[in-house]
Order: structure tokens, then sequence, then C-alpha cells
């Protein structure tokens, strides 16, 4: 196996004061995804954000092959400013080109392919306050697209979006793994962990990491979620769920 | 050639051409600016940088030293008390800033208002744009130049900050950077177009083009230049209205100014479905 993407090892991380999330090691490599799982305040953002360079570890280490393309869970977007939904993808290639000249040819070229992938080519010239809340997580996945990094953390991707641009979202995602790209999603859909390759379960502290069929354990989910954890049994087969509280941090 | 009278006649004046050079590079750069000033919501900031430079711009005048030198040094002073004020958290800083700024404007009319002062204030607080030396035509030259490459090399990492700062970050843009660049260039703004508009009037460049500009512009860039466009010619017509009515050249801008902010405020477009039906 080439040597990991991203590779972390007893990290403990926060905000100044207490760690928001302790003893976290795991590793990824080219071409895998891991699905991270846990409450909210769990730890999965700060994890996001450790690895985006935001938060210094407090104890251990981290390496992150490249900087990652990140697609945030909360909208902070301002909807009043103008630019339309090319304009947004384009703003992936500062991540890479000279920051001070109009795009390149080649950029606006990588947008536009981006646009298309994420079915809004015939939306390219729409105001991205005018998209729908699906179509703006899209052009924002356009944008981390562009930028092109071997390694994306996507934070709770489809929470809030529509049928349709989800299973689109889910498409892409699985073609970027496909490409060898490195992909952490985080989620509160159990039952979607089975698709990854791994799956990291964060409640403050890493509770367990491994491949889904062996690390999600009912006691792993319970030691993860707590009371958030609802278990429906269906003629002998169990299935779990989690109750999720939407919020703004 | 009578009809174009009323146009060509400050133009044989000495004077009326300099004030319209100066109002024609002022409103361009400010006008430009004001975008960004307006979108990271900067106008009070602005305003209070320029009231707040008074009492630099009355030693200056005073001491017979360059009115620049004592605006630049007014804005940093400005700035920096209002900076340590709002660093209370029982104040907050928009109670700081008023403070601190009102404060300023009384102890810069106190220097000028006594007895052994020349009788310069009002020219300070209204500006004189007939009035206006080589040396500001010089400045407000280097500020719409420098200026405008600023703002070209900052255009898209001001963009992607002032879209989603941060997703910026996450790009490898420094949001604080930008911003902290973003208010260097209003700050010099203020300090040389305090020059031609007088510590009250000057925010007037720096606001209303960009707000008469906003709701009709498609993209950032698109209002950057129509900013431009419109801060330079609200800012002549503000000096034919001087040179035909025989009011205040400084007051007269600032009142065709707004009253661009004005008529670009106003309803203008059709309904969205009419719109659409016509398309």
């Amino acid at each position: 196996m080439s040597a990991p993407r991203v590779e972390v090892d007893d990290l403990a991380v926060g905000y100044g004061g207490a760690p928001a999330l302790t003893g976290v090691s795991f590793t990824a490599a080219a071409g895998e995804s891991v699905c991270v799982l846990g409450p909210n305040g769990g730890g999965k953002t700060t994890l996001f954000r450790a690895l985006l360079g935001e938060l210094r570890p407090l104890t251990g280490t981290l390496s992150v092959a490249a900087r990652p393309a990140y697609l945030a869970q909360t909208e902070r977007t301002r909807l009043d400013f103008p630019v339309n939904a090319l304009d947004v993808a384009l703003m992936g290639a500062l991540a890479g080109g000279p920051w001070w000249r109009p795009p390149s040819r080649a950029a606006r070229e990588a947008a536009e392919g981006a646009l298309e992938r994420v079915g809004l080519a015939g939306r390219a010239g729409v105001a991205f306050g005018e998209l729908s809340g699906g179509e703006r997580r899209r052009a924002l996945l356009a944008r981390a697209l562009v930028q092109d990094s071997p390694v994306l953390l996507l934070d709770e991707p489809l929470a809030g979006v529509d049928p349709a641009s989800a299973d689109l979202l889910d498409s892409v995602f699985r073609s970027l793994r496909d490409e060898g790209r490195t992909l952490l999603v985080s989620t509160h859909d159990v039952a979607s962990a089975a698709r990854f390759d791994a799956a990291l379960c964060l409640n403050g502290r890493q509770v367990a990491f491994g491949a889904p069929a062996e690390a999600l354990t009912r006691a792993t989910l319970e030691a993860t979620y707590g009371h958030e954890l609802i278990v429906l049994r269906e003629s002998g087969a169990e299935r779990m769920i989690t109750i999720q509280h939407h919020h703004e941090h | 050639m009578d009809l174009l009278d009323p146009l060509l006649d400050p133009l044989r004046s000495g004077i009326d051409r300099r004030a319209l050079l100066e109002v024609v590079l002022l409103g361009s750069i400010c006008g430009a600016l004001g975008f960004w000033v307006v979108v990271e919501r900067l106008a009070y900031a602005s305003e209070s940088l320029s009231h707040g430079l008074l009492p630099g711009l009355v030693l200056a005048a005073l001491a017979g030293a360059p009115l620049l030198l004592g605006a630049a040094a007014g804005v940093a002073v400005a700035a920096a008390a209002i900076a340590v004020a709002a660093r209370d958290p029982r104040i907050g800083p928009e109670a700081a800033t008023g403070v601190v700024v009102t404060g300023l404007v009384g102890l810069g009319a106190l220097l000028a208002l006594s007895p052994d002062s020349p009788q310069r204030l009002e020219e300070l607080l209204f500006g004189d744009p007939l009035g206006v030396s080589d040396s500001d035509l010089i400045a407000a030259a280097v500020l719409a130049g420098a200026g405008g490459l600023t703002l070209f090399a900052l255009h898209r990492p001001l963009s992607a900050t002032a879209f989603d700062a941060g997703g910026a970050g996450a790009l490898g843009v420094r949001p604080g950077l930008v911003r902290l660049a973003l208010l260097g260039l209003v700050a010099a703004a203020v300090a040389v177009a305090v020059q031609g508009l007088g510590a009250l009037l000057s925010l007037a460049l720096l606001v209303a083009p960009a707000l008469a500009v906003r709701r009709h512009a498609p993209s950032a860039g698109r209002a950057l230049v129509a900013g431009a466009v419109v801060g330079a010619l609200a800012g002549a017509a503000g000096i034919y209205l001087s040179h035909h009515a025989g009011t205040a050249a400084g007051a007269s801008v600032a009142a065709a100014l707004c009253a661009a902010a004005a008529l670009g405020a106003m309803p203008w477009r059709r309904p969205a479905s009419a719109r659409s039906a016509s398309a």
C-alpha cells in the first residue's frame, strides 16, 4: 500500500481550554474513503479544522499530503454578494495559481468542467443567491473540485439537500474516490457508512476506527451516539438510526 | 457652440479645470473602492476615520505642513484610539468609536478656533475643490493609479473573502490579511480625499457611488467599474453645479454624489415576472 495521504497519531485538539477531541489515530490512503460518524459536538468539524491547519494539535501529530479541499457543513456564504455559479467554481483556482492575476484559461476550463460534473453546466451564469439549496452545495463542491486536491474533507455534504442533489453528489464522491483521491466524509447517516472503506467514530474522543462491518457494532454506536441512537427492529434485523439536531455554530 | 457653453465654460477657467480633475480622480478611485467598503460594512469605520483625522489636519494647517501629512497622521491616531477604546468589552466598538470620533472632532474644532490659528476650519471640514494645489492633484493621481492597481491585484482574494471567508481560508487565502489591506487602502483614500472634500463630506465619495450601482451590477468587477464611472461623473456634475449656481464646490460635489446614490436606490427594475416574460 502506498504511503498514507492522511496520517493522524494520538491527536488532541481544542479551542483553548479543555480539548474538544482527544485520542484520534487513523490513516487514509489514496483512493480510500473514510466515513466520520459522531453526534453534534462530537468533534467531526473540529477534526476537519485540524486537518485544514486552522487548529494546532495540543498533543499528537497529523500530516496531510496536500492542502485539502473543503466543503463546509454550515453555509456562511453571502447570498447578496454578486457572483454566479461559475465565479464560485473559479474561486477554487485561488488555491493553485497566482492570486493577483485574473484566472487563466485553464482555470476557466476547469471551472466549467467542474460545474458540468456537478450538474450545473446550464446554470453557470445564474447568481449564486438564486440557486436552490442543493444547487448551492453543488456549486461549492465545484469550487472544491477546481482546487484539484488529492484530499477532500466533506462536512455533512448531504444534510438538508434535496434527494436529486444528494444522488448526484454521492455519485461524484464515488468517482472522486475511483480517481484515487482520499475522501473524509462526515455524516449522521449510519446506514450509509457501509459504503465507505473505513469508519471513524468520534464522541469527544475516538471511539472506533476500522472497516465499517467490523467497527460499527451496536456497542460502538452506543458509545458514539449515546441517547441519540435509536435501534429499530424490523422482522428480526436491527437497523440503527440517529436523532439529528440541526444547529448553527 | 452656444449650446455647449455651459459644459465648456468651467473648462476655460484654470481653477475649475483643476477642481474637475481632482474630483474625477478621487471620484473614480473612491467610487470603485466604495464597493468593498459597502460589502464589508466599513462605511461607519470610514466615516469615523475621515472625521477623526480633523485634529491632524488642523495641526498641519497651523504648522504650515502639508495637509496630506496631517491627514495621514490623523487617520493613524484616530484608528489607534478607536482600537484601544474598543478593546474594553464594557463599551463595545460602536460606542467607543462614537466617543473617540466626537472627542477628536471637538479637539480639532478647539484647535482651529483658537485665536491665533488661521481661518481655515470651514475648508478643512467641507473641503475646497477649487483651491486644490499641485501636490493635491499629484496625491489624487497617485492614489487613483496605485489604488486602482491594488484593487485589480486583490480582486480575487477580496471576492473570495467577502463571499465566504471560511471557504477562502481553506483555499489558502488569508482573510485577515486581505481585510487589513482593504482597511489600509480605505485609510489612504480617506487621507487623500479630505484634501478635496474635507473631513465631513469625503465619505460621500467612498459610499455614494457604490450605493448608486450596487443593485444594478451583476458582478463585483462590473460594480467596481460602474462605481468609478458614477463617482467621476457625479463629482464632475457637482463642480458644474457649483460653477453655474454659485454654490459651495465641496458641498455641491457631495450633493451630486448623494443624488446619484438616491437615483440608484430607486426601484428602477420592472417586476421579475415582467422581465422573464419579455426575455
